[in-house]
């Protein structure tokens, strides 16, 4: 189990001025450039914390939003690849659905991969639905050019001996060659996020490293799905590595502390979804036959609790949160419990990404918090034997055709942070 | 050619791509283009212009149940679909009528060639730019809820109402195919082609604009300014009508286009 530390880098100070939306066309009137200066120095402190206490880091993108400073995700990039020094940097995600110039992409990454001495994680995104209105990017056709800019990345890192010619659909170049090469052989690692099984499974194929994220229990048939397709390319079983869950973690030697930080970590889930609506379901980002399901208001709940509850993860409580796995919270005991017993569920799982920082938990609560993982909870999961992925596979397999195995789908205005589904 | 019922499509195979279109009504021959929000085979405008014309309407690749060939991505690769389909069809002596999104379509085809037109109807039409860079001249549409939506294109907004719970699955489909393809023609740049307006002066067949006065989406001085570009077109106002005249008046619309038809 690998534990990233991860943040989005909120512009908190400004959250209760909005009149109906967080992101787009809240008004950057509302940022002072000098509380965003020291909220930027102290959340790479905690990342720096983070290095020294063992953890890796993740970090992303949004833009024209208060929820998230990081509207280039490359400068966080470039500043961690310097003062950090042994933790995995892992982008999550760089939304290249939405980039023009997907050589500059491959210049960056490969920039970053060298300076931190092969430290680079690479997760790409199409990018969520309201960043359409700020890139202008088409929404309609957006993962026929995820793909494009993805193969072409990887072209363009994998590439040494000769200068190549790319004349696809949407990215055109002549001369490349790209300087300088890439640390990690043959390329950095590639992530990617999904909340569709049809896209688990093309991930499976790929063998990329599959995050899902505010899934909790609806978790393990986007994984399930990913081990077929793994299976049926790879021959073999996907191992947890292959898997990463995005949670949020609050932890504290006392319960009555430990609560009161999980929920001003929900901060997060109660900031997110705040968005003028027709910015959080662009045509196109969806299927037209989700998009005709949702205009006939049938739109399937996506969180639910181990027991098969519905929640609302923008308005649920901290218990509700935690019964749905979308918040680990409470002593260190509680919490590895808790997590063991996610990963259980999932058929293995071994990267957790931890928001370990969210909302309005202040520099003192998260320096303690990342501490208490690091010592109390992440050895023992290190420790902890992951479910036996033979097993796991040759289950999902036989389960293909069970009617509890339905797809689970993406819906907008819910936690898709770096949502993939399937157009 | 098989006459459908009056409230059936037919289909159509164009370059390997089925689309449906209707096919009603005898007379001077009339193609119409319908607008971004698509066509519904049972619209009284149809029917209309049917009274005294051979209304042609196809449902444009993407819209409705037609279907779009890969990669389709602009209004400019649109209308070669639509030239094609023309020679297919053998259409001549047409009175292209083009609504919204579909005027657009008409005067892509027509700066092309109007070998098989005679007469083009402008109505509400999108397509080029006027204004500087910072003024934008189509209200943005996809920045809007539905019910903004509706008050900005319709001079009635009750018309333009749908109960999505209770219409039929293909019609809710529909509508959201229309969004989609919409989005894939129009979202950048947004409802207009940058290098259509210099291309106009081509236009060299008879062309009337038919402007709905209550449009907000696109406003009146929009429409005259699109007119001035095209050689000798006039432009005739159609009250209590907004972006979609040609639902909100249909009797009217049909009126002014066979008296437009018929004209030498």
């Amino acid at each position: 189990m690998r534990i990233y530390q991860f943040t989005e880098q909120p512009y908190f100070p400004g959250w209760d001025k909005h009149s109906g939306s967080l992101r787009v066309n809240f008004l950057n009137r509302n940022c002072d450039p000098h509380i965003a200066a020291d909220l930027f120095h102290r959340y790479y402190d905690e990342w720096q914390l983070a290095d020294e206490l063992g953890l890796d880091i993740m970090l992303n993108e949004h833009h024209q939003t208060a929820t998230c400073m990081s509207s280039t995700v490359v400068v966080g990039l470039s500043v961690l690849a310097r003062i950090t020094k042994q933790a995995r940097l892992l982008v999550l995600g760089y939304p290249i659905g939405h980039r023009p110039d997907p050589l500059r992409v491959a210049e960056e990454l490969s920039t970053i991969d060298v300076i931190s001495r092969g430290r680079l994680d690479m997760g790409f995104i199409k990018g969520v639905p309201y960043e359409f209105p700020s890139s202008n990017q088409n929404p309609v056709g957006v993962m026929d050019r995820f793909w494009e800019a993805l193969d072409f990345i990887i072209k363009a890192m994998t590439t040494h001996d000769e200068v190549f010619n790319w004349e696809g659909e949407y990215f055109n170049y002549r001369h490349v060659n790209i300087w300088p090469r890439v640390w990690q052989d043959p390329h950095p690692p590639v992530w990617s996020t999904t909340g569709s099984t049809t896209q688990a499974k093309l991930l499976g194929e790929r063998g990329y490293t599959m995050a899902t994220l505010g899934s909790g229990y609806n978790t393990r048939p986007l994984y399930d799905a990913y081990r077929r397709g793994y299976h049926a390319k790879w021959g073999k079983a996907a191992g947890p590595d292959r898997f990463a869950y995005l949670g949020l973690v609050a932890v504290a030697k006392d319960k009555d502390e430990a609560r009161k930080r999980g929920d001003l970590v929900a901060g997060y889930l109660r900031s997110s979804g705040i968005v003028h609506l027709p910015f959080r379901n662009p045509p196109g980002f969806l299927s037209a036959e989700d998009n005709a399901r949702m205009l006939r208001g049938e739109t399937a709940p996506r969180s639910y609790t181990k027991d098969r509850r519905v929640i609302n993860m923008a308005s649920a409580s901290v218990d509700d949160l935690i019964a749905a796995g979308i918040l680990f919270c409470g002593t260190p005991d509680e919490v590895y419990e808790q997590i063991i017993d996610f990963c259980q569920y999932c058929g293995g799982m071994g990267n957790l990404l931890m928001m370990g920082h969210a909302g309005y938990l202040t520099h003192e609560q998260t320096v303690d918090n990342l501490s208490l993982v690091a010592r109390e909870v992440y050895p023992r999961l290190k420790a902890w034997k992951q479910p036996d992925a033979a097993e796991i596979t040759a289950a999902a397999i036989a389960a293909e055709k069970a009617p509890s195995h339905r797809a689970a789908s993406t819906r907008p205005g819910d936690l898709v942070d770096a949502t993939l589904t399937a157009n | 050619m098989a006459v459908a019922s009056p409230s059936e499509a037919q289909s159509l195979v164009v370059n390997e791509t089925r689309i449906d279109f209707i096919d009603r009504g005898s007379g001077p021959r009339l193609l119409f283009l319908h607008a971004e929000n698509g066509i519904d085979p049972a619209v009284p405008l149809i029917d209309e212009m049917a009274k005294s014309a051979r209304v042609i309407a196809p449902t444009h690749p993407g819209y409705g149940r037609s279907e779009i060939p890969k990669g389709m991505r602009t209004i400019d690769e649109l209308s070669y679909f639509y030239l094609d389909l023309l020679d297919q069809l053998d259409l001549r002596d047409l009175t292209v009528v083009g609504a919204g999104l579909g005027g657009w379509l008409a005067a892509e085809i027509a700066v092309k060639t109007t070998a098989r037109m005679a007469r083009l109807v402008m109505a509400n039409a999108v397509g080029i730019k006027v204004s500087d860079r910072e003024t934008r001249d189509i209200a943005d549409i996809f920045a809007l809820t539905e019910p903004e939506y509706l008050q900005i294109v319709y001079a009635n907004p009750e018309a333009g109402k749908r109960d999505y719970k209770v219409l039929p699955d293909a019609q809710v489909l529909a509508a959201a195919r229309a969004k989609e393809a919409t989005a894939r023609f129009a979202w950048n740049p947004y409802f207009h082609n940058p290098r259509l307006k210099s291309r106009l002066h081509r236009i060299r067949i008879p062309t009337v604009f038919l402007w709905g006065t209550q449009d907000r989406m696109l406003s009146e001085a929009y429409g005259r300014a699109y007119a001035g570009m095209i050689p000798g077109a006039r432009f005739e106002l159609i009250d209590r009508a907004g972006h979609f005249p040609q639902e909100e008046q249909p009797q009217v619309f049909a009126e002014k286009v066979l008296a437009f038809a018929k004209t030498k």
